[in-house]
């Protein structure tokens, strides 16, 4: 799936319900490191379930090694889908040439993903069929699997250690992708042990070198319940290149359907 | 040399007490000699191997400040290329496929690789005939894959051996037929014959800028990971390449690449030093002083002056922070054979004065009053024509240039105060026999005096004639040529440059200004002129541009019709992308359009590729520029230069609106090497200049100081003729050898023309009987020096690192011509400016000749 940064975010930005309700007592009382993380996972899982469609915008910055620097603007329409991953479509704004270009995609736990694209030079739905998750979006730092819905079953896990950041109290899981095609051989996730929210993912090549880190920062609450990260900036240790993405405009119950995510509405997405 | 010493002792006086006080402090001299070479070898623990090939331009070089603008802008092209030839068979036998697939997934797991290339991974967009409108994208191996069910999640590194060898010869025959008509594969990854295929592995090795904001432990690992880069590469790569030929038998591989290269420049350096420092210092060097001084005491205690010289300039090397390169491993040879001279210079005296009868003490003291000024002179021009490598735009060779000079002067203290000192100590035996060399050297002289009217006009036109042929040499600085056919680097290079690609490449840079500017129909269009006029040059192998990219989008968005395979805009005749045609009124429009949809294009196919198989290489991020990369055959660096203003010319007629900037390795070596060669002259004038001054004060006369030009440039010029009638190549390793062999060849006059003024001003003896006389006493120390020196460059001409190998033989050539010279043609013009029986008085002479 590639719900696209929207999704990317529900999954940084992990919500809560009250500040004060108790932590899992699987996660406390875990001994076993897997056993730990993945009740860690499932905890942010279920603290970002029930949101049901939200729109928000989002201006990616790209910056190259002699700090050149790029932006694009898209708009993000996403739908909640229980028991499999989410819906999103993407509307371009900008770079101008591409303005009106809509890209769909159901994304799926399992299989490729589902993506079409509108194409409003040819006026025409063209049906991509890939398998790759590891390419990067847009030729930014980001790679597809870094932004699709966060999903359990997609990573097994491993409890490291508590940590600080910022201040804050932390717990740092490796997770290592069990869906076919991944780019990384592990990622270490910092999430916070008030909200459950991610603050900071490093990412490791398949030769188990460092690759990226991405940090996520000006967390606002929603619907007194879902946490989202309106910065996050992913840093390329390799190319020394790097993208700043930031969200504006969220909301929430905006009154989609499934009726606006398919390939009538993509040609009408404006 | 010890017979000349009646009237000069009050001018002596300082030498003659710094003579005495080393006899009577021997332990002390020693022990702070010991205390020095301590001090400065220490900082041979500082001295780091670099193996970069950008260390040969300086950081201001503009073609290196282009090259790297070009890399920071995309991505790096540092790389491992593995060369894949089947002995038997093709390359899409399926046995062959199964490797390149394998070794293609292995790359990923080479330290640094950030991106892999090879046929079986190549990124195909297709359309199937159920729905137009669905566009598979997908590794060439998983075309069939997912050819047949479209949901397939079929991955390059998920094809398994048994897929493999379930495809059937027509779906092979489908697979080679997509990859010999794709443009962008053909003559890089994989010749025409398909008998020669690439798996090229892209690198990002961490380099200084990354240092930049570090301190302390993080600097020093940062740097250790630098150095460290390239030796972990090339090992793993090796094993690599091992791994693949036990699993495959029937294949041959070879490595090259910009990787490669920079370890062929490391380990090369480092074999010569392995293998030919102790040839000279074992071999040559002991034979030779032996058989100048017959006294084993005194070849020990030479021999150790030589390697605390060497020992000494590396250290020093290290504390001024010098990297060791492939030039500064010539540093031990050249060092050696310079510190030879001083050594010999002094012993000789010392042991001709003992064997007449004088006691130790006073030998000793006498040969240093004797010998410290001619030795200290020559000391210093030596290191004068070393520091002109200074003007060098090569950092490499300023520092082996300012290593050497420091090593000379080392020596020469060493030489006057650790010898002497140590020499007291050891026992010495003489034996009263001379060598016949006086004898043979008075033959000599006789003979340049009587025949000196066919000796002069002879050798002159015997050194015009030679010097003619100068202007046939050529410059040339090819770094594969660095390395001679030994080295496996250069044997693959040869044979990827003429069997699949070339190593020579040119990257250039096309800025539009504009964002999205690429895609503009009129751009489009100039680029594949361009591509077009570039292939037509007989020294361009292949060009990689972002048009052939686009065509094959242009066709897979058409229905995978034929007719589309072309730029969006040329291919609306052929009714592709009909809509655009026909909703767009006026031409603005219709060119608006169509740069929509090459963007929109250039988004979807974006969208599509995996890690590591981006547009990252050809596209910069705001779709302003695109790069073109060009493969050359191995050409001469006239050439490459040739090639670039051609296509400048082309540029500036075709795109005057376009900011072109272009770089390349082999760009960088062409400009530096000649600029380098035209420093160098400037260099070389200036220590002309310089020795010459020093020579007409030393010599104490305007005219023969002058004179002195003639012996020390001709040398020069006859070696460069003799170097053009063999070899006629001119790398940057001998643009700096008119520098050095002056601070040498100088040295030969100076003994000569001191001897002969000697026995002018002293003796009062005619020029005849003073040529005669100059003869006998230099003749022989000038020919076994000359001897030694050629016999210590001749070992550096042995290294497998052509840059140093021909410095040697070139400088070999230099300092024979020169003693020939100073033989044969100085002596008869020296008889010709001041005939028989003329006054001595200067004033006359001149006015003699006017």
């Amino acid at each position: 799936m590639k719900p696209l940064l929207m999704l990317a975010s529900l999954f940084f930005a992990s919500m809560t319900l009250q500040a004060n309700e108790s932590v899992n007592p699987q996660i406390t009382d875990a001994t076993d490191p897997q056993a730990k993380g993945l009740a860690i996972a499932k905890e942010m899982k279920a603290r970002n379930t029930g949101w049901g469609d939200s729109e928000a915008k989002m201006t990616m910055i790209l910056r190259d090694k002699s700090g050149n620097e790029t932006d694009r603007k898209v708009r993000v329409k996403s739908l909640e889908v229980e028991g499999d991953g989410d819906k999103s479509l993407s509307i371009f704004d900008e770079p101008r040439d591409v303005e009106g270009t809509a890209f769909l995609t159901y994304s799926h736990i399992e299989g490729n993903d589902d993506q079409w694209l509108f194409l409003p030079a040819l006026k025409r739905v063209k049906r991509i069929s890939s398998s790759n998750k590891s390419g990067p979006w847009m030729g930014s730092e980001f790679a597809y699997e870094d932004l699709s819905s966060f999903e359990v079953e997609k990573y097994d896990y491993k409890f490291l250690r508590e940590d600080e950041l910022d201040g804050r109290k932390m717990y740092v899981v490796e997770s290592y992708p069990t869906y076919e095609n991944s780019g990384y051989s592990k990622t270490n996730t910092w999430i916070d042990q008030e909200h459950f929210r991610v603050h900071r993912i490093e990412f490791f090549d398949t030769k188990g070198d460092a690759l990226k880190t991405m940090n996520v920062s000006d967390f606002k609450l929603y619907l007194d319940k879902y946490w989202r990260g309106h910065k996050q900036v992913m840093t390329n240790h390799q190319t020394g290149k790097s993208t700043v993405v930031k969200w504006s405009e969220y909301e929430f119950n905006t009154g989609l359907d499934e009726s606006d995510f398919n390939k009538s509405s993509l040609k009408r997405a404006r | 040399m010890s017979d000349t010493h009646q009237n000069s002792h009050n001018k002596d006086n300082k030498t003659v007490k710094f003579g005495r006080f080393i006899v009577n402090h021997r332990w002390f001299v020693l022990l702070s000699s010991i205390v020095l070479l301590v001090l400065t070898a220490f900082g041979s623990s500082k001295l780091e191997i670099k193996t970069d090939y950008r260390v040969f331009f300086s950081e201001d070089n503009p073609q290196l400040v282009d090259f790297e603008n070009i890399q920071n802008t995309y991505d790096k092209a540092d790389n491992v290329m593995f060369v894949l030839t089947p002995k038997e068979g093709t390359v899409f036998d399926r046995e062959t496929l199964k490797s390149i697939q394998w070794l293609t997934e292995q790359g990923w797991q080479i330290p640094y690789s950030t991106r892999v290339d090879s046929i079986t991974n190549y990124q195909h967009t297709w359309v199937t005939p159920e729905d137009e409108d669905y566009m598979l994208v997908g590794a060439l191996l998983c075309v069939p894959d997912k050819s047949a069910d479209f949901d397939s999640q079929c991955e390059h590194e998920s094809v398994t051996p048994q897929m493999i060898d379930d495809l059937s010869d027509k779906q092979i025959e489908r697979l080679s037929d997509i990859v010999v008509n794709e443009p962008q594969l053909v003559n890089r990854i994989i010749n025409p014959d398909k008998s020669v295929t690439a798996v090229n592995v892209t690198v990002q090795i961490p380099s200084d800028p990354d240092l930049e904001g570090l301190e302390g432990e993080a600097w020093d690992a940062k740097k250790a990971e630098i150095l460290g880069a390239v030796p972990k590469i090339t090992a793993h790569v090796r094993q690599l390449r091992d791994e693949l030929m036990e699993r495959n038998p029937n294949l041959e591989v070879r490595l090259t690449g910009v990787i490669m290269m920079n370890n062929a420049f490391a380990e090369t350096g480092q074999n010569d030093m392995m293998t030919l420092t102790p040839l000279m210092l074992l071999l040559v060097i002991p034979l030779a002083l032996f058989f100048m001084m017959r006294s084993i005491s005194g070849t020990f205690s030479s021999l150790f002056v030589i390697i605390f010289s060497i020992v000494s300039a590396m250290g020093a090397a290290g504390w001024l922070g010098i990297f060791l390169t492939g030039p500064m491993f010539s540093v031990p040879t050249i060092v050696a054979t310079m510190a030879v001279a001083d050594s010999v210079h002094l012993l000789v005296t010392y042991l001709h004065n003992m064997r007449h009868g004088m006691n130790k003490n006073d030998a000793m003291v006498e040969s240093l009053r004797i010998n410290m000024m001619p030795i200290f002179l020559t000391s210093i021009t030596t290191a004068i024509g070393f520091l002109t490598m200074n003007f060098s735009e090569v950092p490499p060779l300023r520092d082996l240039g300012n290593t050497v000079a420091i090593g000379v002067s080392y020596a020469f203290i060493f030489s006057v105060t650790f010898l002497p000192a140590v020499m007291l100590l050891l026992p010495t035996k003489v034996k009263t026999t001379e060598s016949n060399g006086y004898r043979m050297m008075d033959r000599l002289g006789d003979f340049v005096v009587a025949k000196r009217k066919l000796l002069l006009p002879a050798m002159a036109l015997i050194s015009l004639a030679i010097i003619a042929f100068l202007p046939k040499n050529e410059l040339n600085d090819e770094f594969v040529k660095y390395f001679d056919t030994t080295i496996d680097f250069r044997v693959d290079s040869d044979y990827t440059a003429e069997n699949l690609t070339g190593l020579y490449t040119m990257f250039y840079n096309l800025q539009t200004g504009e964002d999205s500017g690429i895609h503009e129909a009129e751009f489009m269009d100039t680029l594949e002129e361009f591509v077009a006029f570039a292939e037509q040059q007989p020294e361009v192998l292949h060009v990689q541009s972002y048009t052939d990219v686009m065509k094959r989008l242009n066709k897979s968005m058409n229905g995978d019709r034929e007719a589309c395979y072309r730029l969006p805009k040329q291919s609306l005749q052929e009714e592709c992308n009909r809509l655009l045609k026909e909703e767009a009124t006026t031409p603005e429009e219709l060119n608006t359009s169509i740069r929509q949809l090459t963007s929109q294009f250039t988004l979807m196919y974006e969208m599509s590729l995996p890690k590591g198989m981006d547009l990252n290489n050809q596209l910069n991020s705001d779709k302003s520029a695109t790069r073109v990369q060009l493969a050359l055959k191995n050409i001469s660096s006239t050439e490459v230069i040739a090639l670039e203003e051609k296509f400048a010319h082309w540029f500036e007629q075709n795109a005057p609106s376009l900011e072109i900037a272009d770089s390349s390795p082999a760009i960088m070596f062409a400009h530096v090497g000649q600029r380098n060669i035209y420093s160098m002259l400037t260099g070389t004038a200036w220590a002309l200049v310089l020795i010459s001054l020093l020579l007409i004060v030393a010599l104490r006369s305007m005219k023969l100081g002058l004179l002195s030009l003639i012996p020390n440039i001709i040398p020069m010029a006859v070696a460069f003729g003799i170097w053009a009638m063999f070899q006629g190549q001119i790398g940057m390793g001998l643009s700096v050898v008119t520098g050095m062999t002056l601070g040498i060849v100088v040295d030969d006059t100076v003994h000569f023309l001191s001897k002969y003024l000697r026995a002018r001003r002293e003796k009062g003896l005619d020029s005849h009987a003073a040529v005669k006389y100059a003869f006998h006493t230099v003749g022989t120390a000038l020919t076994v020096t000359t001897i030694v020196l050629v016999l210590g460059f001749l070992v550096l001409g042995m290294s497998h690192y052509v840059m140093n190998s021909h410095m040697g033989i070139l400088t070999g050539i230099t300092l024979a011509a020169a003693l020939i010279i100073d033989f044969l043609l100085l002596p008869p013009l020296l008889m010709l400016l001041e005939p028989k029986k003329a006054e001595v008085t200067e004033g006359e002479l001149i006015h003699q000749n006017q």
